[in-house]
């Protein structure tokens, strides 16, 4: 009990540590360059209290449940020894996550307004929806995409650099290309898509995978999935927007 | 205020996001795998700690930091701010007149990361599987500061309104030559870091500046300028990691050519 609570208070500091950063960032630019009083002095220390026990506690159930969840679901995989079924959960996992991922659906919104406004589609509202729609579904195919070929890669053992530069290459083709109205977008879709519960359990996935495998070394095969669900959006957004002019 | 509302606002998104996530597990474990978890009540427990957990930490920072910070990105790139109080006349204002933006970009982005509990997640993985040989501290550092560079940067970008395109392609080049001479080991935590650290808390903060410079900026359209600071938060953690790698391997030779000097 007393070591639970040891453990507990420490990783309570962790927490306390990692959080400073941005409460003094914030205080100092408010009261010395902005030269103005911070507005809700007990609003942001309940705020600030939320957001210390928030993160401790998704630090302890990430050790607790998505750390060996992902492990032992890829143990599973391996020991079960069938290719095609772990690409389709890798698909699965990629295109289910994102698709429904808050973050993304503000930004295909926000992007269907500039491209109303910019002319490349009409200027109604089904049609912005519709827009809206179709570069959510990019960004969830590209990244059901980049798991199932990250999987791919760790089985099969391929150099990750090959693959990535090769995307870097496709990414550069693409922009030349593409209408000018997409590439900010689609630069930023492969940023907002890994969400803050997809990527603990695709790392833990892609680890659990490559040390359940014999020749593969965890470091080296088992990281790599996050890079490529943030390289493939750009492309298939892009290749959406080519699509449609 | 009474913040319950908001806490359960917070909640339900939260449980809305893990839905998928969750329907995809069960489906896959119930149909295709057919094991049972071991340790399952402790699994489903740490579940429950991750989604309330982050939804508290959520709703922390819409109460407490989002409104301060996106205020404080309105006000830092207004006109009136930078060219001294009364001023609304655009022209006098030159990029070199945007320092303020430039240092908030810089250290917001630092602080964001530091705070972003996806990183913290893979840099505990990647110390765990590393024996330690990567450290969560010197990797989480790195990251920080490359996404504080980027973001300064894009600003810069935003205010110049030089063209995004270039600036990527410049980066790929220079993680591709990275990439050659770096340890192997950190590659692959390289990349991932790209897409690891703009998540829940940098975003939020890092779009407000975008849109208010790009709005603010005489000649800039908020739609169109607006966008492209996350891709740039993305690609400069991947040339610090590789960085800081071949930092650290270059000063491990230099030891051991000490050592056999002597």
């Amino acid at each position: 009990m007393i070591r639970q609570l040891r453990v507990i208070a420490e990783k309570l500091g962790s927490s306390v540590r990692d959080l400073a950063p941005i409460f003094l960032v914030i205080a100092l630019f408010q009261l010395l360059v902005l030269q103005q009083p911070i507005p809700d002095l007990f609003d942001l220390l309940a705020g600030a209290l939320l957001v210390v026990v928030g993160l401790t506690l998704f630090v302890i159930g990430l050790e607790m449940g998505l750390f060996p969840l992902g492990e032992s679901m890829a143990h599973d995989f391996a020991r079960k020894g069938s290719l095609f079924w772990l690409l389709i959960f890798g698909f699965a996992l990629g295109f289910g996550t994102t698709v429904a991922e808050p973050a993304l659906i503000a930004v295909s919104g926000e992007a269907g307004r500039v491209a109303a406004e910019a002319g490349m589609i009409a200027m109604d509202e089904a049609s912005r929806a519709g827009y809206a729609d179709g570069l959510r579904l990019s960004v969830a195919l590209a990244v059901g995409f980049a798991i199932m070929l990250g999987v791919l890669r760790i089985v099969l053992g391929w150099p990750l650099h090959y693959l990535i530069v090769g995307g870097y290459v496709g990414v550069v083709l693409m922009t030349r290309v593409a209408p000018p109205e997409i590439i900010g977008i689609a630069y930023d879709a492969g940023g907002v898509t890994t969400s803050t519960i997809t990527v603990p359990l695709v790392a833990a996935l892609g680890v659990g995978l490559a040390s359940s495998i014999k020749g593969r070394n965890p470091v080296v095969d088992g990281f790599g999935l996050i890079a490529f669900a943030s390289l493939t959006p750009m492309i298939f957004v892009m290749g959406y927007g080519i699509l449609l002019s | 205020m009474n913040p319950l509302p908001g806490m359960l606002e917070a909640l339900v998104a939260t449980m809305l996001d893990v839905l998928p996530i969750a329907a995809v597990l069960v489906g896959f474990q119930l149909l295709v795998l057919r094991r049972r978890i071991p340790n399952l009540g402790r699994i489903l427990v740490g579940f429950a700690c991750v989604v309330i957990g982050l939804s508290l930490f959520l709703q922390g920072l819409q109460q407490a930091l989002f409104p301060l910070g996106q205020l404080m990105a309105a006000q830092l790139t207004d006109p009136g701010f930078l060219a001294g109080t009364g001023t609304t006349v655009f022209d006098a204002v030159r990029w070199q007149d945007y320092y303020w933006v430039y240092i908030f970009a810089f250290c917001i982005g630092f602080a964001t990361t530091i705070a972003e509990p996806a990183l913290i997640a893979v840099a505990i993985k990647a110390e765990d599987v590393s024996a330690g040989a990567i450290g969560v501290t010197g990797l989480r550092m790195a990251v920080a500061l490359g996404v504080a560079i980027g973001i300064a940067l894009g600003s810069w970008r935003i205010v110049t309104g030089a063209p995004l395109e270039y600036f990527i392609m410049v980066g790929y080049v220079i993680v591709i030559i990275q990439t050659v001479f770096a340890p192997r080991i950190i590659i692959p935590l390289a990349y991932d870091s790209g897409g690891v650290t703009t998540s829940t808390v940098t975003v939020p903060l890092v779009a407000a500046l975008g849109l208010g410079l790009a709005s603010s900026v005489p000649g800039r359209s908020p739609l169109i300028d607006g966008f492209g600071l996350i891709a740039f938060a993305s690609l400069f953690p991947i040339m610090s990691v590789l960085a800081y790698a071949q930092l650290g391997e270059w000063r491990n030779r230099r030891k051991r050519r000490l050592q056999e000097e002597h």
